[in-house]
């Protein structure tokens, strides 16, 4: 499969209405310890997914496998499409050019300033140079930190990385972004900032995404907001409405005990998830 | 306490075997297909070759000296002092310009890689690098096998003549012996196969030096504590190799060569 015929099938497979994310009874321990447990849920286009769960219950696990970056014991991971397993480790990493990756601890090269390491992906792909320093610039400016383009990840505070990574998973305008814990260990004002980068991403570029958060506040205000482009900033949807693409999975244990709306998670009879999101 | 299992022991070692094997495989195949990171090659060339020339310099230079010194007192008795310059140069380019070099860049170079690589790991950059779609063995594992091999070959020919030279310079300076004599016995004695064991060492070596660097950096764990262990565990096992991998070589070649 050559990396031309993968970008065209994925336009193709996102036009017919393909998943761009489906699990498929996934199964996946390490040593005698399974970590998860029969997993089965689909993302569409466009949808945003929030994973909630206790920690230890595979969510970083998940995030990992819809990255191919782990591949599961049994069952199925499908990316738009396209089964993981069936692929070599070559077209993982091509098939990887449309998954942008957020990490929980940023992740950024520390011997690269914050250009090299936004401009890494553009610059691996061989882009005109002068064409990725104006991408870079874009994206960083989406992010507002234009001013830290010269700057080390070890002179940036926690939520400026946090910040720094987010442009580097969206500089390539990816099919699927996966965010792990983007406001974990950040106060909650610099975790709104995340937060409201976020929603403005899903909402001005419309790009599918899974994100894992430890902090059911974020998870409502991203049910709850939208991003107003006139205005420059997130605001409250009027009449207590919900964004109608973001939609919950909760694991514990290693198992999804929730997959549905907004609406019918803050209204669930079952007794753990309610004492959980309480 | 924990009661130690040696079936889980053997399995552990076959297993970290078979991990070696299969990076070692891996970072060469990478060599024939494209991408290849010919500026990474550069780098780690600089960073390993220009990097440890001091340490080689200085290492040669002054084990010539000694063997010069200790030779000399000993050829004494038997009236074959003039044979200082042959021991010297044989002494060094078959032996000790090769081991000692390896040694010293594996202590200088196999603990750097371990140390930079199992931090990328521990901080999930290298995972980083992966979901942003570049091969990290491609990237960094085969630009550090070749830079290795590459630069240890012309850094054990560095230390060879720095240390026939430091032998020289004793001999003269302090043993009074005729420099002439040194130097022509010891440029007559040198055979083409003594050269040839002598330069087939270092590449060897430098295969050696980086992929335990690799491999133990790549499979680090346990924050910056394991980053530490990985460090000492690399040049641990470097050196051992190069000492083991010397005596093969050199059974080998006494086979070949006959000397």
């Amino acid at each position: 499969m050559t990396e031309i015929m993968i970008d065209e099938q994925a336009a193709e497979r996102i036009a017919k209405g393909v998943p761009v994310v489906e699990f498929d009874h996934v199964c996946l321990g390490f040593e005698e310890h399974q970590v998860l447990k029969d997993i089965s849920f689909k993302v569409a286009h466009g949808e945003t997914r929030i994973i909630l769960g206790p920690s230890g219950g595979g969510k970083s696990v998940l995030m990992k496998l819809a990255n191919g970056l782990l591949l599961p014991d049994t069952g199925d991971v499908r990316i738009l499409g396209w089964s993981l397993q069936q692929m070599t480790q070559r077209e993982l990493f091509q098939m990887r050019a449309h998954v942008g990756m957020v990490f929980q601890e940023s992740a950024l090269f520390d011997s690269l300033n914050v250009e090299d390491n936004v401009a890494y992906r553009l610059e691996e792909e061989h882009v005109d140079p002068a064409e990725i320093h104006t991408r870079v610039v874009e994206a960083l400016h989406f992010v507002e930190l234009e001013k830290a383009i010269d700057k080390f990840p070890s002179e940036l505070s926690g939520g400026m990385r946090r910040r720094v990574s987010i442009a580097r998973a969206i500089i390539s305008k990816p099919d699927l972004i996966l965010y792990d814990s983007p406001t974990g260990g950040l106060d909650p004002i610099t975790s709104n900032t995340i937060i409201e980068l976020v929603v403005k991403q899903r909402d001005v570029s419309g790009t599918t995404s899974l994100l894992i958060t430890h902090r059911l506040q974020d998870a409502f205000t991203m049910a709850t907001h939208r991003y107003n482009e006139q205005l420059g900033h997130m605001e409250k949807i009027p009449n207590g409405g919900v964004d109608p693409n973001t939609r919950f999975l909760v694991l514990n244990d290693g198992q999804v005990v929730f997959d549905g709306a907004t609406l019918e998670l803050a209204h669930t009879s079952d007794p753990w998830l309610k004492d959980y999101i309480s | 306490m924990r009661l130690f299992s040696p079936e889980a022991y053997a399995k552990s070692i076959v297993a970290s075997v078979q991990e070696y094997a299969l990076l070692c495989a891996h970072a060469i195949g990478d060599l024939f297909s494209k991408p290849r990171y010919i500026n990474d090659m550069f780098t780690q060339m600089d960073s390993i070759g220009v990097g440890s020339l001091p340490i080689v310099v200085l290492t040669g230079f002054f084990t010539g000296c000694v063997l010069a010194l200790q030779s000399a007192t000993s050829l004494k008795e038997f009236g074959a002092v003039n044979m200082t310059g042959r021991l010297v140069a044989l002494s060094m380019v078959k032996e000790l310009g090769p081991v000692l070099t390896g040694l010293m860049v594996s202590g200088r170079n196999a603990s750097g890689m371990a140390s930079e690589l199992g931090s990328m790991k521990v901080s999930e950059q290298i995972d980083a690098m992966r979901a942003l779609g570049t091969d990290p063995i491609r990237k960094l594992v085969t630009p550090r096998i070749v830079a290795t091999v590459v630069m240890l070959f012309f850094l054990t020919i560095i230390s060879d003549s720095c240390g026939t030279a430091g032998g020289g310079v004793v001999a003269v300076g302090m043993l009074h012996l005729n420099g002439h004599t040194f130097f022509t016995t010891a440029y007559l004695t040198l055979k083409m196969g003594d050269v040839v064991e002598g330069l087939v060492k270092p590449l060897f070596s430098g295969f050696i030096i980086a992929t335990i660097g690799c491999y133990y950096g790549l499979k680090t764990t346990g924050g910056t504590r394991g980053v530490g262990k990985s460090t000492t565990q690399a040049v641990v096992a470097s050196s051992v190799l190069i000492i083991l991998m010397d005596f093969l070589v050199t059974q080998l070649m006494i086979g070949i060569f006959g000397r």
